[in-house]
């Protein structure tokens, strides 16, 4: 169980390393990051589906039904975007970073 | 939950960070994807084992486990088809329509647990609660607000929508909203119609506030949406008790909201206004100084030879080269160019186009050169010497206003000097003024030439004028 303070911690570790994590990507890769993030929220489908497992009642299963199916949307829509996206940079892709966005 | 799951999602977690690292880097971005996508699969066939989870094939007893399915599939094939699909000029609205997705799983996940407490199920507590009501606010709003947003760069919704007052009743809207959510939040037992007020009024609030912000502003919104959807799924995290989702959301949020800050400090516009007041709405007309000077056009054969003969070419696209999708053919043209022995670069600015990078995406799709695509610190030093600067389709982030006008709605934004080039072509498919209403003074300056047309046919003359040369 993640309580009280434990959970306060973890979400601004988390804060914290999610900034620094990106704080120096660039420019040509924000379009592609942002996507990549978008998917990277995807894992709310974990959520969606615990929500859907224990749900009574047809309103429950049908909210919960359309959580997991918005869910998976998001999931695989954000990943097929990103790696098509970054597809496009594999080509003669010689590793030249763009200077940092201002 | 068993200790095998709570280990999956530990390393889930990791691997994601871990990912979102690498795609910060050009070398190691493909890697990072494949990777989180991994841990993702991993992490879903996990949870089909979850205590939560009754897996049965028979649907009169307990449906739940055939609707999962059935959910995940259905999801999954709708998003895979349209992503696949679409045109890379049009990923801005998608990646809008599935970080809409996400906001809308994460309060309906809410609405699920809230409608369980209003049915008396067994109260977590206010704690829970109120995290349930926050996530469900900002996942209802991000998942209404991306959809307005979608539709308005799918050219869905043309105009923009503005209310008399329209930030007062936003102001009002955001108060009752927050009224219910204090109600559901701290009432036991839950009442059913308060949860169902409450939902409807964020999904209301979304809309409003996404109306009135016009389709320049809308990367700022899209990315501040991701940052906000991985909030609320962090928030429902907590209400699952999923460190999983806790760690992804939380990182996703601080990390979309530093993107955003980036995105607003190159756009020279705060958040908050980007939110709270339109482009060109106030004051516009009445700082319109006159102009001088007219619009002078220029046939794309001497256009071609303007070029063709000259030293250093740069090459300015906007939004209007990845409408008219003339990212190849200016991929071509540079090709000719080159061979000719002219020095062809690209500028981008960091907001040229519907999002930070997007031009750049387009560049590389047609096969261009990392190294001739510079920034704008880089790439204005250069114009002075350039004997001739092409900009196609793109129009504010040109505008000299920005730099000599203080009462302009863009006065102060960072623009490319494309107006210090010796000449400046620019490609445009008519007369009117940019996204932003204002008129554009680079195309009235002495030595700047306007070539009408869509873009992709332009270049298409413009090569054909090189080649018989």
């Amino acid at each position: 169980m993640v309580e009280g303070f434990t959970a306060l911690y973890i979400f601004m570790l988390s804060a914290f390393t999610g900034y620094e994590v990106i704080s120096r990507v660039p420019v040509i890769l924000h379009t592609p990051l942002m996507s990549g993030s978008n998917f990277v929220h995807g894992i709310v489908l974990v959520g969606a589906m615990i929500a859907l497992g224990h749900a009574d009642g047809t309103l429950e299963l049908v909210i919960g039904f359309f959580a997991v199916a918005l869910a998976a949307g998001n999931a695989v829509g954000g990943y097929v975007a990103t790696v098509r996206m970054l597809e496009m940079f594999q080509t003669g892709n010689k590793g030249k970073a763009q200077g940092e966005t201002a | 939950m068993s200790l095998m799951i709570e280990a999956i999602y530990f390393v889930t977690a990791a691997v994601f960070i871990v990912g979102l690292k690498q795609m910060s880097s050009p070398v190691t971005a493909h890697r990072g994807i494949v990777w989180a996508g991994i841990a993702m699969v991993i992490a879903s066939v996990a949870t089909f084992g979850a205590p939560q989870i009754h897996i049965s094939m028979d649907f009169a007893d307990s449906p739940n486990f055939i609707l999962m399915v059935l959910a995940i599939a259905l999801g999954s094939a709708v998003a895979y088809i349209s992503a696949k699909k679409v045109a890379m000029t049009d990923m801005p609205q998608m990646i809008a329509m599935y970080n809409g997705m996400g906001g809308g799983a994460a309060a309906a996940i809410a609405a699920v647990e809230l409608v369980k407490l209003s049915d008396g199920g067994a109260s977590h507590g206010v704690v829970i609660q109120t995290l349930a009501v926050l996530g469900a606010v900002i996942g209802a709003v991000s998942f209404s607000g991306s959809a307005i947003a979608f539709a308005k760069l799918q050219g869905i919704m043309r105009k923009t929508f503005r209310l008399p007052a329209h930030q007062l009743v936003n102001i009002g809207l955001f108060i009752a909203v927050c009224v219910t959510g204090y109600w559901v939040a701290t009432g036991s037992p839950v009442s059913f119609n308060e949860v169902i007020l409450f939902f409807v009024l964020a999904l209301v609030l979304g809309i409003m506030v996404t109306t009135p912000i016009g389709g320049a502003d809308m990367p700022v919104v899209i990315s501040l949406f991701n940052a906000l959807t991985g909030l609320a799924v962090a928030f429902e995290g907590f209400v699952l008790d999923n460190a999983a989702m806790i760690i992804a959301g939380t990182v996703v949020g601080s990390s979309g909201t530093l993107l955003t800050q980036l995105m607003a400090k190159a756009m020279n516009r705060p958040i908050s206004n980007v939110l709270f007041s339109s482009f060109g709405s106030d004051g516009g007309e009445a700082a319109e100084e006159e102009i001088e000077g007219s619009m002078k056009e220029v046939q794309a054969q001497d256009a071609a030879i303007m070029m063709a003969y000259a030293d250093k070419v740069i090459i300015v696209p906007g939004y209007g080269m990845a409408v008219a999708q003339a990212q190849h053919k200016l991929k071509e043209m540079e090709d000719l160019l080159t061979a000719r022995g002219v020095d062809v670069k690209y500028a981008i600015h960091p907001v040229a186009g519907r999002m930070p990078g997007h031009m750049n995406v387009l560049l590389a799709e047609a096969g261009v050169d990392y190294d001739r695509i510079l920034d704008l610190d880089e790439i204005n030093p250069e114009f002075p010497t350039a004997d001739v600067a092409l900009v196609i389709g793109a129009n504010d982030v040109v505008n000299p206003v920005a730099r000599s006008n203080p009462d302009s709605p863009i006065y102060g934004m960072p623009i490319l000097d494309a107006d210090k080039a010796q000449n400046t072509i620019v490609i445009k498919r008519g007369k009117g003024a940019g996204f932003s209403g204002i008129e554009n003074h680079l195309f009235y300056a002495d030595n700047t030439r306007m070539l009408y047309g869509d873009g992709q046919k332009a270049v298409a003359e413009l090569i054909a004028g090189i080649k018989e040369l």
